[in-house]
């Protein structure tokens, strides 16, 4: 019999953390390069941030968009605010899926079995999830430039505007980590994206402004997140924004109502989530 | 005996619903040792595992690693133990040597130690080839050794090993039991749970035999064996046999009762081993003029000593949680 290892661990081999925020920091970076080198694996999966909202906005832009009027303005202009926000928290069924299918593989029995920090693999996920969609915007971005969508403003504006979509991004991918660790399969997570968010994002301002919707329904799509975030990213933009003929709290202080909507999604899904998480399997 | 157990675990009690999965589980693993957990789907085994493990939270007793609680002192209990699962866990679209070096680095290795330490790994346990592939595209033998190779990285000085060689063919079970008798040369005390007492016997120096969630016996496998299963010897009579006058030949090598299957003319038979046995079974049915197609002696299964130890037959009970 020969023992394992040619040679016995030493105390220069272990990290000197014990918990604490180190330790912490240390887990999430080493969990965020998993799902990094996945992407780098597997590439493909950048789809959902890529070219499907390319495909996206290539249809509203030229099959839809000269049926839709925007108040007098360029409806490819009109329509970049709205893509930022169904892009980006259209990524939080990849999210919703990633986390099922980690808790259905034994994985994460294993990263519970481990001298690691609890909330570090969540966090991890979703801020490999921030990367794609700083990936997704970009994409956006690009496409938007190709079909005649401007920036009017300064650079200040505009990077506000990408910061807020990210946030709001972000907020979203973790209502996807709640989702996943409720739903019990890939495929239900999957089917997450058209039961709740497509809804989400067609009954906004995202895609044709609210003022052409039936009246029982405005104050839905007014006050949707998405219609805030739309409108935030027009007015920072300089693009074509109707909402700012709403009479309603959202609609005039758009850039506030994302941070409001993404600050109490954050409240309340990144702690629910950690507890689901803490809770799993007791 | 003033040595500390590795494992200690009393009256240990957990419910899943209205399942009681765990009803006063008491368990004494010595360090340095292979301990069996034997018994049939459902028994508890996994259960039990899972809250040695710090995974779940049991509803009553107390159980120790090494003197720490696993409730009140997990974190203590998470730098000491290693956990392989009936599942490999592992990130399906990482290499290999990825995975083990993310596994490295969680259990507080530097990176440079995990990367040492994840190259050794995959030397030892056959996978230098592969360490570069996706797990995805592994056999199911190679995975259940990179899992393994992963529970080890941190240098854990318990191991759970949780039915390590269910699903898998006979060459990588025999090179699974390799891997085990070769860790516990190394010193690593193992818990491992089976449904099959050949495999416990073959590994574990051990046992204890559960159901309903208790151990129900404890000791030595060759102990239990010859005890509570011995041999069983098979007949086929040949048509028109007599099966009274069968049962009446065999009744003095029987250590239990000897249950006739009339349709199909079967006949088994708990024995005690012995040189000659099948002989001298023949003689006797002989002697009597009752013909035989088919004889056989096999080893007690697990469930034969269930049948022994509990008077009924091992049936899956409950889905393990």
């Amino acid at each position: 019999m020969t023992a394992l290892f040619a040679d016995d661990l030493t105390t220069a081999d272990l990290t000197t953390e014990r918990g604490g925020p180190a330790q912490f920091l240390s887990d999430v970076w080493v969990l965020t390069k998993r799902s990094i080198a996945r992407i780098r694996n597997e590439p493909e999966t950048l789809s959902d941030v890529t070219i499907q909202p390319v495909l996206f906005v290539l249809m509203f832009a030229y099959v839809f968009g000269g049926a839709i009027g925007v108040g007098g303005g360029n409806y490819h202009e009109y329509l970049i605010g709205g893509m930022l926000g169904m892009g980006l928290a259209q990524t939080a069924p990849g999210t919703a899926v990633a986390v099922v299918s980690d808790m259905s593989t034994g994985l994460i029995d294993r990263f519970r079995s481990l001298p690691m920090s609890r909330a570090a693999v969540l966090t991890a996920r979703t801020i490999a999830d921030l990367l794609t969609q700083v990936i997704g915007a970009a994409a956006i971005a690009l496409v938007g430039l190709a079909i005649g969508w401007r920036i009017h403003t300064g650079a200040g504006d505009a990077i506000e505007a990408f910061a807020l979509a990210l946030l709001f991004g972000y907020a979203f991918t973790w209502a996807g980590v709640c989702l996943g660790m409720v739903l019990r399969s890939p495929e239900a997570a999957q089917q997450s994206g058209f039961i709740i968010f497509l809804p989400l994002t067609f009954i906004s301002s995202a895609f044709v402004p609210t003022q052409s919707m039936p009246g029982w329904l405005q104050p839905v799509a007014v006050w949707n997140p998405m219609s805030s975030l739309a409108a935030a990213c027009r007015h920072l933009f300089g693009n074509p924004n109707p909402a700012a003929l709403v009479h309603a709290w959202p609609a005039q202080h758009p850039e506030l109502a994302v941070v409001c909507w993404s600050a109490a999604m954050l409240a309340i899904f990144a702690p629910l989530a950690v507890r689901l998480y803490r809770g799993k399997g007791r | 005996m003033s040595e500390e157990p590795a494992i200690e675990a009393e009256g240990l009690v957990k419910h899943f619903g209205k399942t009681k999965a765990l009803a006063g589980l008491d368990l004494t693993v010595p360090p340095g040792t292979v301990y069996g957990l034997l018994g049939p789907n459902g028994a508890g085994k996994t259960t039990a595992v899972r809250v040695l493990a710090t995974l779940l939270r049991p509803d009553g007793g107390h159980a120790r690693v090494f003197g720490r609680d696993v409730v009140t002192e997990a974190a203590a209990v998470r730098r000491t133990i290693g956990l392989t699962g009936q599942y490999a866990a592992l990130d399906e679209y990482l290499s290999g040597r990825a995975n083990l070096v993310m596994i490295g680095q969680l259990s507080r290795l530097t990176a440079k130690a995990a990367r040492r330490r994840a190259d050794d790994l995959l030397g030892r346990f056959d996978l230098t080839d592969a360490a570069n592939r996706a797990v995805k595209t592994y056999s199911g033998g190679m995975r259940r050794r990179l899992d393994l190779a992963a529970s080890l990285i941190g240098n854990p000085a318990v191991l759970f090993l949780d039915e390590p060689t269910t699903g898998l063919d006979p060459s990588a079970r025999a090179l699974m039991w390799d891997i085990v008798r070769g860790l516990v040369a190394g010193g690593t005390t193992l818990l491992l749970t089976t449904q099959y007492l050949d495999e416990a016997d073959q590994l574990a120096s051990r046992v204890a035999v559960i159901d309903g969630g208790k151990v129900i016996a404890e000791g030595a496998p060759a102990e239990l064996k010859s005890s509570l299963g011995g041999q069983r010897i098979a007949l086929t009579l040949a048509v028109g046999a007599d099966t009274q006058a069968a049962i009446s030949a065999l009744k003095p090598f029987a250590t239990g009762t000897i249950v006739p299957n009339e349709p199909d003319r079967l006949l088994e038979v708990p024995v005690s081993a012995g040189d000659g046995l099948a002989t001298e079974v023949l003689r006797a049915l002989d002697a009597m003029g009752v013909r035989v197609s088919d004889i056989s002696v096999r080893s007690a299964s697990l469930d034969d000593v269930f049948l022994t130890l509990t008077g009924h037959k091992a049936e899956e009970q409950e889905e393990e949680a």
